[in-house]
């Protein structure tokens, strides 16, 4: 048999990936902005905020002075004003996705209470960014943007209701807004009823943007509405709740009934038949603010498993230094608990699943990045053409994907095949480009936010056990502990994994998205064939089978002929969700090394070493490639029998092969009974199981795509034990850099 | 009367990174130094600042930073460091570790500064660290002034005030005492100790309208070409870790001082 070109003897990890190589691998290495951004977020959370969480900080569900002190770090930071334009008092130039979610990083790094307490704030003024009128933006970014000797206003984003209201159902609004004035010529009054539950920045918001449904019938349906602290009536912030997580933000309940103008609803509206008709409703604007806060909230759960291989390894080396019977220099006084296979594959499976969600989270907040100038060139092409509402605009769209996916086409065509003409007027028209790149953002980001967060608490669980007692003590080294609480709110709020997995199960059958996915499949067989060890193939092989299977589940039916692929069916469509989860996460990952292995050369400051990081970072992929693989091999394989119904004896045994037969078969050809499935004896009688054995019809290809999926397993575990070595010899900081 | 302030400063391996000597091909390195982050030489550090200090009280004076390093490292390190202050980066690129002659360091800094435009020597004030965290030699600062023809140079300088156009300088001198020296004008060098400044908050805006300029300064870094002639480390060693125990209950605090003392000193 051949084997791939395996080097036996490796160079290993030399030291834990710096900021150069994470600026190559999360493809900012040309932003000088989003690195300086980085270096100040860092100063933050491992200065003041490691030292508020060290000190104490996280004991009390109040609102202390200590936690507010807090939001001035962010404001001279540069933090609070990342999220804003430079005209509206902001620095960084163009779209924020990608600043924010390095934000997140950052914070979550030491602590996600103060990562979600920052990007509240950035919450809370998305629905007036996203859809708001241009006076809202010009007033309330100005309110919120820092200035020197200026405390700027803060807000909250108030949808969640108390019980039996909203929650993941976001359409159960009990929330009210009604008329209560309306001068002759003038601007409406209205009267707006909200109570909130869990709303973030709550303690010392001056603005809430806040869901209402309509009390009037002279007010048509939903919308967002900004209340301001000075409005006349109640503005009640509430208890705060008894959070088990993230002590560094604000949560409470608030009760707001205030009287506000028109004016102040979020996009503003028009007058309709004498009634108030809002621009937009409630749940479009919550589209447009989620789809991209979501993904600093996966990127949060991500971060802290990256952080928590230094403080383990550091445990594990010095476990037993000090001792009196182990003398230096020797295997256990320089490895510690490294000796121990276990601890090292523990490790690397946080270490890569990190890496893995990193990838994942750091291209959702690219593709927005992407996405965020195409959008507003197709809202300029639909304003010119006349198209109003959502219901026109999907309808304009439907009629455009035959272009998006000709232009796929094209693309996935060597540049010599391809009419060159046809594919730059396509790939210059915004309308095209929008519904490629928006059918891509709008699959990363529930998977990130459902994958990262999800995945990755179960993975931290991980982290916290492998340092011992000391894993879950509030002096844990890096917090461990705090990080795994904290990452079940990070999997709850913005929407709990099940919102993330509905949304998933229609956007992944998009046909403009899986005729991507089905390039991804070709890439990834082309990367493999110059990298045959990166997991690049496996993944091109689990790919495969999740694509057969989705088509299969969507045009078949169950044991009683009930649909399959259903919104109804979440035992079928969520599972699917998740397994797109792992490969896309996956694919990323070994994406990202390879444009390590590609831009990593140029750089002096990473080329040194490069060939054990890349060694080291391409054995990652290939150990998560393998895992996914399995994830995806064990879903698939359950939905594609799960819903058949298992044969019986009583069902006749037309298939089974007499066991007299079997005897002449095996004195003809010795061995060959192996392949006969089941036989029956002259008594009419059968081996004391359910059946005989499952020979379903039509799932021959199923049968062949995984019997080839197992085969591409091969290496993975080789893999791991490479990295298993370096990571006993990488060395590390001789301190934790946190708290300052 | 404004100041022209030139800040000789290096970049160090971050202090909390294990560095570990190791003999490289060319002489003793540190091990991985390349991929280990850096920062800016904390003495140098407090030179900026004070810098920064003095040139805000006198308008119109200008703050330029000549650093000898590896231009990717000192890339990454000007992301932190370009946020503080305004000022105007002067590269060169070259060995940034404590492996490089001091003489031949001196050299290259003096040719630079020599370089620069528009330097009056009735404004301009040399500041840099006493020593530096990578080699600790002391003598570069000392060594540039020379060869800028600066005949009044200071050393582990801890404050300094402007009087009536006369600078007056604290620097630390032997037995815990400071000596407090009035010089009538500038030219003067200054290496500084610690000063008193905090490292100032990092303020973006500062970090954009500097990394502007700072990033095509650093592509066009000119190679410090350093020959390493004539010097040579024969051995580099990091002190011993020692470490004993003593279990003890209710001992006074000086009791415990007296013994560690003696502890040191052997
Ligand atoms: C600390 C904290 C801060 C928060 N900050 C804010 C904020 O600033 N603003 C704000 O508006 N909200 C905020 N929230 C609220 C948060 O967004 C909601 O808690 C979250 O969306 C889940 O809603 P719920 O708690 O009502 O869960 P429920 O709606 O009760 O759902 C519970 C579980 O039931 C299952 N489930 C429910 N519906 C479905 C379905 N359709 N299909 C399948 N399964 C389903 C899922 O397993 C789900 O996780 C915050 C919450 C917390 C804890």
């Amino acid at each position: 048999m051949a084997t791939s070109p395996l080097a036996k003897t490796y160079e290993p990890l030399k030291t834990l990936p710096g900021d150069d190589v994470r600026q190559i691998l999360w493809r900012f290495s040309d932003r000088f902005d989003l690195a300086m951004l980085v270096q100040s977020t860092r100063a933050v959370a491992r200065g003041p905020v490691a030292r508020l969480v060290a000190a104490g900080g996280r004991q009390t569900h109040d609102w202390t002075d200590a936690k507010n002190a807090l939001l001035a770090e962010f404001d001279n930071s540069g933090i609070t004003a990342a999220y804003m334009d430079p005209e509206e008092g902001g620095y960084l130039e163009g779209p924020k996705n990608l600043a924010l979610a390095l934000i997140a990083y950052e914070l979550a790094w030491v602590d996600a209470g103060a990562a979600t307490g920052s990007l509240a704030g950035c919450l809370a003024l998305s629905p007036i960014h996203e859809r708001g009128t241009q006076e809202q933006k010009d007033h309330y970014m100005g309110l919120a943007a820092p200035a020197p000797g200026k405390t700027p206003w803060r807000g909250a984003f108030a949808l969640t209701e108390p019980i039996p209201f909203v929650g993941v159902e976001t359409g159960m609004l009990s929330g009210r807004v009604r008329i209560v004035d309306w001068p002759e010529g003038g601007e409406p009054m209205l009267e707006v009823t909200k109570r909130g539950r869990f709303i973030t920045n709550m303690g010392f918001a001056n603005f809430v943007t806040a869901a209402v449904d309509t009390d009037d019938p002279r007010f048509q349906g939903s919308c967002m509405v900004i209340l301001e602290e000075g409005d006349p009536g109640i503005f009640d912030r509430g208890t705060p709740t008894k959070k088990l997580v993230h002590q560094l933000s604000s949560t409470s309940d608030p009760v707001l009934q205030l009287r506000v103008p028109a004016s102040r609803i979020v996009g503003g509206y028009s007058v309709v038949d004498g009634r108030i008709v809002p621009t937009y409703n409630h749940g479009e604007i919550i589209e447009a603010v989620f789809r991209r806060t979501r993904v600093t909230v996966g990127i949060m759960t991500s971060a802290k498993l990256l952080s928590a291989i230094e403080p383990l390894i550091r445990y594990h080396r010095d476990r037993f230094r000090g001792s009196g019977t182990v003398p230096p220099g020797s295997p256990r006084y320089e490895y510690g608990l490294q000796m121990k296979e276990d601890v090292t594959h523990r490790l690397l499976d946080i270490w890569a699943t990190g890496e893995a969600s990193c990838s994942l989270g750091f291209v959702a907040a690219r593709v927005y990045d992407q996405l965020d100038p195409i959008e507003k060139e197709k809202d300029k092409v639909l304003a010119e053409a006349g198209i109003k509402g959502s219901m026109a605009a999907l309808k304009y769209f439907k009629k455009r994907i035959p272009e998006a996916l000709e232009f796929l086409d094209l693309e996935s065509k060597a540049g010599s095949l391809r009419n060159k003409v046809r594919y730059q007027a396509l790939k210059a028209d915004p309308v095209v480009q929008y519904l490629v790149i928006d059918a891509q953002a709008n699959v990363f980001c529930p998977a990130c936010k459902l994958w990262n967060t999800g995945h990755g608490s179960q993975v931290m669980r991980e982290a916290v056990s492998l340092m011992g007692g000391y894993g879950i003590t509030e002096d844990c080294p890096g917090f461990l502990g705090y990080k795994w609480m904290d990452t079940q709110l990070e999997a709850t709020y913005e929407g709990p994994e099940a919102v993330q997995r509905r949304q998933l199960s229609i956007t992944m059958t998009n046909e403009v998205f899986l005729a991507q996915f089905r390039s991804w499949i070709t890439e990834m067989r082309r990367l493999a064939s110059h990298q045959p060890a990166s997991g690049a193939c496996t993944i091109a092989s689990a790919m495969d089978l999740w694509l057969w299977t989705l088509e299969h589940l969507l045009h078949s039916g169950d044991a009683d002929g009930q649909k399959l692929f259903h919104s109804n069916r979440q035992g079928v469509t969520f599972p699917m969700a998740d397994a797109l989860c792992w490969l896309l996460a996956s694919r990323q990952q070994i994406l990202d090394v390879q444009a390590l292995r590609e831009q990593g050369p140029l750089n002096p400051a990473v080329a040194d070493g490069l060939e054990g990081t890349l060694t080291f970072l391409n054995d990652l992929c290939h150990m998560q490639a393998a895992r996914s693989a399995g994830e995806v091999s064990r879903i698939c394989s359950t939905l594609a029998y799960g819903y058949l119904r298992h044969p019986g004896w009583d069902g006749g045994c037309s298939s089974c092969v007499r066991e007299d037969e079997i005897f002449a078969i095996e004195s003809m050809v010795p061995g060959a009974s192996g392949f006969c499935s089941d036989f029956v004896r002259e008594d009419g009688t059968h081996d004391a199981k359910a059946g005989p054995c499952v020979q379903a019809v039509g799932l021959g290809d199923f049968v062949k795509l995984r019997t080839k999926l197992d085969g591409c397993m091969a290496g993975s575990m080789l893999a791991r034990d490479r990295a298993a070595g370096s990571i006993q010899k990488v060395m590390i900081p001789a301190a934790l850099d946190y708290p300052q | 009367m404004p100041y022209q302030i030139i800040v000789c400063g290096g970049i160090a391996p971050d202090p909390l990174q294990t560095l570990e000597p190791a003999m490289g091909p060319a002489g003793p390195a540190l091990k991985n130094e390349m991929m280990l982050p850096a920062v800016f030489d904390p003495w140098a550090a407090h030179a900026l600042y004070e810098a920064a200090h003095l040139a805000r009280q006198f308008p119109g004076s200008s703050i330029r930073v000549v650093t000898l390093a590896p231009k990717a490292k000192l890339q990454q390190v000007m992301m932190t460091v370009a946020q503080k202050l305004p000022f105007e980066l002067i590269p060169i690129d070259g060995p940034g570790g404590g492996f490089t002659d001091a003489v031949e360091v001196s050299k290259v800094l003096a040719q630079a500064i020599s370089a620069i435009p528009g330097i009056d020597m009735s404004q301009f004030l040399l500041f840099g660290g006493w020593e530096s965290a990578t080699r600790g030699s002391g003598c570069v600062i000392p060594m540039v002034a020379a060869r800028l023809g600066i005949e009044d140079c200071f050393l582990a300088v801890d404050e300094l005030k402007i009087e009536d156009g006369a600078l007056v300088i604290k620097e630390r001198v032997e037995g815990g005492l400071l000596q407090v020296s009035r010089c009538s004008a500038p030219p003067a060098a200054l290496a500084w100790a610690t000063g008193s400044l905090p490292e100032p908050p990092n303020h973006p805006q500062t970090g954009m309208a500097n990394m502007r300029a700072m990033m095509p300064a650093l592509q066009r870094a000119k190679p410090a070409g350093l020959t390493g002639e004539g010097f040579s480390v024969p051995q580099a060693t990091l002190p011993a870790q020692q470490r004993q125990t003593q279990v003890v209950k209710d001992k006074p605090a000086a009791e415990i001082s007296r013994e560690l003392l003696e502890w040191i000193k052997g």
